[in-house]
């Protein structure tokens, strides 16, 4: 739905985009992590046609990004939410929709249908007629989901969509998304949020003008070494600990009668480590995978410096 | 160029700005006032010695139809400023971007929604002022003044001044980022007209029917000059990436 290959943006010599390939499924939930000034918004904005690519090529829905003809073909079938709600302020939230609903040549029967559905969903309906400068904050990023949802759009484009919202404004935000990917829409988020990345997204990007890793929120957390097993024996026992060294599968140390191994995937691992306890005499009281996390990776990545 | 795209958004700009009491304020009481003023000083205008007489008036009139071409510059600064910067400041231009429309039809639309009103207020403002003044000269000219053709002339040149100052509210909107700015800036575009006014009441010009086809095709080239000047300030690109 969604291919990039080596898409760069650089701004006056600046670069804030660097040889980015990736590609997004049909109905995937795909987040863009990376702190700011990463290169997400410009990304965004390339896709979206709102802005030029230097270098390097892009593809939504089959058009070409950078193709004067195609870019008008992929605004029709994209929505976008930017980072600022981007709203009429003195408009009622009907007119909002409605105004926009027009500018994609959708029929008034369309318009007042998907209108009332969207509103209806996300509860705006009975503020219809009042104008949105009366609405709180949480009201109004719901109104920039429906607005962008109004001419039904396969690919929505999210920048940053419950950033400066209240936990319950943002729970409701993150619900519509998932509602939004059960009807198989392509969605593309940029967020700074490990939680609501990691809750609602199928795989996640990290950007930090280079794409610094791509995977499911698990594979990012197991791509980090430092996750790592731990065995609270009943009594310490050398025999114990020579016989998990000899597997070979990553480092281990002891210290009391906590055994400590360090391995690539401990989910694997964690039966012939075991096994090998249980062989060399060892009784166990507790086994607990502890280490690395979505924001280890996350924070490892960001920092790192040479491309993946 | 999808023209429907250009009056959707030309309506809703309208819609909003109508809210705005600068906008409204701008758009009917210039005009009215000054249609109604002259009338008021051909009338009442020298009492204590014996009013102005009828071979004076056309002369007077000759300079009071010059403020309808300096309404026109003066009216769209409050407008533009609220139809671009007053996006710029709701943050919604980015939204509107990414819309299927064409940088062309949001331009084009948004100078339709300063043109129209403007357009109107001017010439309503000097229809008032030439039925008020056929009323109130009739009784000393013995013949209706207007219509005449200078004053056709100054309503052709309306439209003309009505653009210049749009492309320039334009590209003012596109380096300032609040509403007042870009309306005090947009709004200077009165200062050479004033000055070609002050220039024709100390006799250094004559507005005559010449003259007025002469600065007609200047502001024409000017038009043209400008809008090339407008449209390339308002892309996409620039006006994500550059615009203040």
């Amino acid at each position: 739905m969604i291919e990039t290959e080596s898409l760069t943006k650089k701004f006056d010599g600046l670069t804030a985009v660097d040889g980015v390939t990736f590609r997004v499924e049909e109905g995937e939930v795909f987040g863009f992590l990376g702190p700011n000034g990463a290169g997400k918004t410009t990304t965004v904005r390339m896709l979206c046609c709102l802005i030029s690519k230097t270098s390097g090529t892009a593809k939504v829905a089959g058009y070409d990004v950078g193709n004067g003809a195609d870019s008008l073909k992929i605004r029709r079938l994209i929505g976008l939410v930017p980072d600022n709600v981007g709203l009429y302020e003195s408009l009622t939230a009907y007119d909002n929709m409605d105004f926009y609903g027009k500018l994609y040549d959708r029929t008034e029967s369309q318009r007042k249908e998907s209108i009332a559905a969207l509103l209806k969903m996300l509860e705006l309906w009975e503020k219809k007629d009042v104008p949105v400068a009366t609405f709180s904050k949480g009201m109004k990023q719901k109104l920039a989901i429906a607005l962008a949802l109004v001419h039904d759009p396969q690919i929505l484009f999210m920048d940053e969509p419950t950033a400066n919202l209240d936990p319950e404004a943002a729970r409701t935000v993150r619900d519509f998304i998932l509602d939004l990917k059960k009807q198989k829409k392509t969605i593309f988020l940029n967020t700074h949020n490990l939680d609501e990345a990691q809750r609602i997204c199928d795989r996640i990007a990290i950007l930090n003008t280079t794409l610094r890793a791509m995977g499911t929120p698990e594979e990012l957390e197991r791509s980090v070494q430092g996750r790592v097993t731990v065995i609270q024996l009943e009594q310490s026992n050398d025999a114990v600990l020579a016989a998990v060294k000899n597997l070979g599968l990553g480092d281990v140390s002891a210290e009391g009668n906590k055994l400590t191994i360090s391995t690539a995937d401990p989910e694997k691992a964690n039966a012939t480590i075991l096994d090998a306890v249980f062989r060399a005499g060892g009784r166990i009281q507790s086994v607990n995978v502890v280490g690395s996390t979505l924001e280890d990776a996350y924070l490892k990545l960001v920092r790192e410096k040479e491309k993946v | 160029m999808n023209l429907r795209h250009s009056w959707i958004i030309a309506l809703k700009d309208i819609r909003i700005f109508i809210r705005k009491r600068t906008v409204l304020y701008t758009l009917v009481l210039l005009p009215l006032l000054l249609s109604v003023l002259f009338p008021l000083v051909i009338e009442y205008g020298g009492k204590s010695s014996g009013g102005i007489t009828g071979p004076e008036i056309p002369a007077l009139l000759h300079s009071f139809e010059w403020f309808f071409v300096i309404i026109p510059a003066i009216i769209p600064a409050p407008i533009a400023s609220y139809s671009i910067v007053g996006e710029k400041l709701e943050k919604s231009l980015e939204r509107l971007l990414a819309t299927p429309t064409t940088d062309g039809e949001i331009l084009l639309g948004k100078s339709i929604a300063v043109f129209i009103p403007a357009i109107i207020a001017t010439y309503a403002g000097a229809s008032i002022f030439m039925a008020l003044i056929d009323a109130v000269t009739y009784s000393k000219l013995g013949y209706l003044y207007y219509p005449n053709w200078d004053m056709g002339i100054i309503l052709l040149l309306a439209p003309l001044v009505l653009l210049l100052s749009i492309e320039l509210n334009i590209i003012t909107s596109s380096r300032v980022s609040d509403v007042r700015s870009a309306s005090q800036l947009g709004g200077l575009m009165f200062l050479p007209f004033i000055g070609i006014y002050l220039a024709s009441e100390i006799g250094v010009v004559t507005l005559d029917t010449n003259a007025l086809l002469i600065i007609g095709g200047v502001i024409a080239v000017l038009d043209l000059a400008m809008f090339r000047i407008s449209t390339s300030v308002f892309q996409r690109e620039q006006i994500l990436t550059k615009w203040k």
